[in-house]
């Protein structure tokens, strides 16, 4: 191999700048356990069971999306079987007691930036959280 | 054992296919089907439409009851600059309204009188033809709806409309908003927004906001499908203006005169 020593030293820089984010923290002593959401008081179960809900949330809120504003259709069941609006801010929101509860958690964790709040609010679920006694 | 050409090929293929029906199949519906709300929770007409009373609107020119409501429940923010101004429902002189109605003869009062207006939800609508997202459509039941999520700011519809229906948010419209209601979205800087006849109350089994408000009772909300409502009633027994209705747009908001 020609030039190892500049290969491999260059190699060896780029491994180190790649992981950057990964020893930063490290060295900064950051809290990097991953967030515990609470489970609601309200609520037995999720619209999906939990695993699922982990993985598939975002498909979940798109989907609801498109069929309440294009379809017209605002009505599901949840895994249990009971009826449940198709509502972020009504359903989701009032039941897992605001964002900062539940959204945030994960995602201020995982530095993701979801732009839902730009025009719903969950001042909604913050009332419903006060009168309920939560 | 060699493979050949031909059989890597075939398998490569196949293998394509076996994980194309794996997604396909697990990009199923993640909830139950819909369940059907009980029998008159939600408001559902074949045609809706709007009758309001020309008269008993000007014979109180200082009443904005309808447009409050209308933008309270809406989150509309209130821009005083005219450049900026978000509008669902506004008055507009007569002369503006029903520029065909021209008549020099019928003097200055005639031509100032305050007229409600708001999108005429037409039955061939121009705006949503030039959309080129389809963030805006004509619904089944005649609602020209909006999904602000599709939006992307192109204004081709604000350019359309020929009744000024449409308002763009040029910046943020939630500082400009008097009091958020949060059971409704409000929009964000780059959207179109315009009246959407209160299709999120009809689905609660509501009338629109502006219909309730009114103090006079000079608007009547119906199914323009059942020529026993009471709105058919009103048209058949009473003579009716629509504002522009030689451009063909079929607008679907009248005004009883």
């Amino acid at each position: 191999m020609y030039d190892a020593g500049k290969i491999l030293a260059g190699l060896a820089i780029f491994v180190v700048l790649v992981a950057t984010p990964f020893w930063w923290n490290a060295a900064r002593g950051a809290d990097t356990a991953p967030p515990r959401i609470e489970k609601p008081p309200a609520g037995t179960s999720c619209v999906l069971p939990p695993d699922q809900m982990r993985h598939e949330h975002m498909r979940l809120l798109i989907e609801w999306r498109e069929e309440v504003v294009r379809q017209d259709l605002r009505t599901t069941r949840d895994a249990a079987g009971r009826p449940l609006r198709k509502s972020l801010s009504e359903s989701c929101l009032a039941c897992h007691g605001g964002r900062e509860k539940s959204c945030d958690r994960c995602h201020d964790w995982l530095d993701v930036r979801v732009y839902c709040w730009d025009c719903h609010s969950d001042m909604g679920a913050r009332r419903a959280a006060v009168a309920g006694g939560r | 054992m060699a493979i050949d050409r031909r059989s890597f090929l075939a398998a490569g293929g196949l293998a394509g296919l076996a994980l194309a029906i794996r997604r396909a199949v697990a990009e199923g519906r993640l909830t139950a089907e819909p369940w059907a709300p009980p029998e008159g929770q939600a408001l559902t007409g074949t045609r809706w439409g709007m009758a309001i009373d020309l008269e008993a609107c000007a014979a109180h020119p200082g009443c904005t009851a309808c447009i409050e409501a209308c933008h309270r429940v809406h989150n509309v923010p209130r821009f005083d600059d005219p450049k900026r101004e978000i509008k669902w429902t506004w008055k507009e002189t007569f002369e503006h309204a029903f520029p065909a109605q021209e008549n020099p003869w019928a003097g200055e009062e005639r031509a100032e009188l305050p007229v409600l207006v708001m999108c005429n939800h037409c039955e061939n609508p121009p705006c949503t033809r030039v959309c080129p997202t389809r963030a805006t459509w004509k619904r089944e039941d005649g609602v020209v709806m909006m999904d602000w999520h599709r939006c992307i700011g192109c204004r081709y519809c604000v350019a359309a409309c020929p009744y000024g229906s449409r308002s763009f948010n040029w910046v943020d419209p939630r500082p400009a908003i008097p009091e958020i209601d949060p059971s409704f979205p409000t929009r964000t800087k780059g959207v179109v927004e315009k009246c959407n006849l209160c299709e999120e109350r009809l689905a609660e089994g509501k009338l629109p906001a502006c219909v309730t408000a009114c103090p006079y009772g000079a608007l009547t909300f119906g199914d323009l499908g059942d020529p026993e409502s009471r709105i058919r009633r009103l048209l058949a027994e009473r003579p009716s203006l629509r504002r522009k209705s030689f451009l063909g747009t079929g607008p679907q908001v009248f005004y009883l005169v």
